[in-house]
């Protein structure tokens, strides 16, 4: 058996007392809303105790477990991985699962559903739209022949090539990009950076022929050209995709840049 | 759908520049700045064609514009227009793809690569040249 070395920093620390924490109270503001009711938006302030490790999810989850089981807010994963809990958090669109309280150096905390999604009830939004823009991208391999044809062999990647795409394909369709872009917040037909994105990351893939199809769907009144380039999608994109990135990188094949 | 179920940020959320670093707020600059620079093209034109109504109506024109006021004005629009210049050069560049960085492995903490620093170092030279020339600019103007 092959033994492995472990260096002298990751040799494991003996063992101490458990971390000690004190919790501390803080003020959520949660964002109440429900469309049915046709009622003004407005804020309910819960007052809760959070340790050093709480997430805004987890505090949700204790509001509605012991003060308000009311609040509608959609989550899964709990681990940035499903894209479910996007929202407004202090003025920014975050994952509630991934933003720890402590994080935020705030002792009063403004959670808001996401911007430029419509309201289904308090924090959960309406992903309609993203959904259907991500499949026009057509959002898989355009290919004639197959890997699952028994006459074709598999189709060769070497790591070079999937490092093309690789980082947009961790993609979770959370739409944080969505709302923090300026092009989204004020046209409604816009494809947007999780699209366009989306669109570079198959076209980029030398497994896919689909380049002509993707850059006639995205080169139109609402698509690509509405992009300048803020920047504020791959800001706050939980899983380092860079949509920014992606987009100026397929405008460059529409400019005739790139190949 | 209604406005307001839509949630939209609309224009308030558009323009405003603190929520989301540099290159956002490069991004509200050009715009600004270009609007500007559109709405002093279109009052220099006004302005510069009086004199097709004769010298006293360009003299009158003088008169309004050769002032303290006026000279700020043209101090701003220099500003405006080498501001605009420079990140704009940085954007036709960016917008083809070059300089935003190159795909790879992301990792944790994610930064994103488009938004790297020859980025921030453009906006920063194109905030620093506009201000060397409006600096400039004001001593020729309303300097003695
Ligand atoms: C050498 C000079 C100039 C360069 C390199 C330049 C470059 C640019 C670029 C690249 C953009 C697009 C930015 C984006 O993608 O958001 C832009 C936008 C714009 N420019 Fe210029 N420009 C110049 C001069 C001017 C002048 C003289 C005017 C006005 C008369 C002007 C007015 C505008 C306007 C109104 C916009 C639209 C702003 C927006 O939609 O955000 N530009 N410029
Ligand atoms: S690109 Fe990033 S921010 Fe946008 S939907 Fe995908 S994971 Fe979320
Ligand atoms: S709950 Fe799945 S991403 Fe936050």
């Amino acid at each position: 058996m092959a033994t492995v070395e472990i260096s002298k920093e990751q040799k494991p620390e003996p063992a101490k007392a458990p971390v000690q924490s004190t919790p501390k109270t803080i003020t959520l503001r949660i964002s109440r809303f429900n469309p049915s009711e046709n009622t003004e938006k407005k804020f309910e302030e819960f007052k809760i105790p959070v340790q050093k490790w709480t997430t805004i999810l987890e505090a949700i989850l204790y509001v509605k477990q012991n003060l308000d089981h009311s609040i509608a807010v959609r989550y899964s994963c709990r681990q940035a991985s499903c894209g479910s809990c996007g929202m407004k958090i202090n003025g920014k669109p975050r994952l509630a699962c991934y933003t720890k309280i402590s994080e935020l150096e705030s002792n009063v905390i403004t959670i808001e559903p996401m911007n430029n999604f419509p309201i289904l009830r308090d924090l959960a939004v309406d992903f309609k739209q993203l959904f259907s823009t991500h499949k026009k991208m057509k959002p898989f391999i355009v290919n004639e022949e197959s890997e699952v044809q028994s006459s074709t062999k598999e189709f060769i990647q070497t790591p070079k090539d999937l490092e093309k795409f690789l980082q947009f394909s961790y993609c979770i369709k959370c739409g944080l990009c969505n709302s923090a872009c300026p092009t989204m917040a004020t046209d409604k037909s816009f494809v947007g950076p999780q699209g366009l994105a989306q669109a570079y990351r198959y076209t980029a893939d030398n497994r896919d022929q689909g380049k002509k199809d993707r850059l006639k769907i995205v080169d139109q009144s609402h698509g690509i050209w509405r992009c300048h380039f803020a920047g504020s999608c791959s800001n706050v994109c939980p899983k380092g995709v860079d949509p920014a990135m992606a987009i100026q990188l397929l405008r460059g094949y529409l400019l005739g840049f790139r190949k | 759908m209604t406005e307001r179920l839509s949630n939209r940020e609309g224009i308030k959320g558009m323009v405003n520049p603190t929520r989301y670093g540099l290159e956002r707020v490069a991004y509200w600059m050009q715009r600004l700045s270009g609007l500007g620079l559109l709405a002093y093209l279109i009052g220099h034109i006004y302005e510069t064609s009086t004199i097709l109504n004769g010298k006293g109506a360009w003299n009158n024109m003088l008169s309004l514009t050769q002032t303290p006021g006026g000279h700020i004005v043209l101090v701003l629009v220099i500003g405006m227009c080498v501001f605009h210049t420079g990140n704009g050069i940085r954007l036709m560049i960016s917008e083809g793809g070059k300089g935003v960085g190159k795909p790879g492995q992301p990792e944790y903490p994610y930064r994103a690569s488009s938004l790297n620093s020859k980025q921030r170092l453009c906006i920063w030279v194109s905030i620093a040249l506009a201000a060397l020339a409006m600096m400039y600019g004001a001593g020729v103007l309303l300097g003695d």
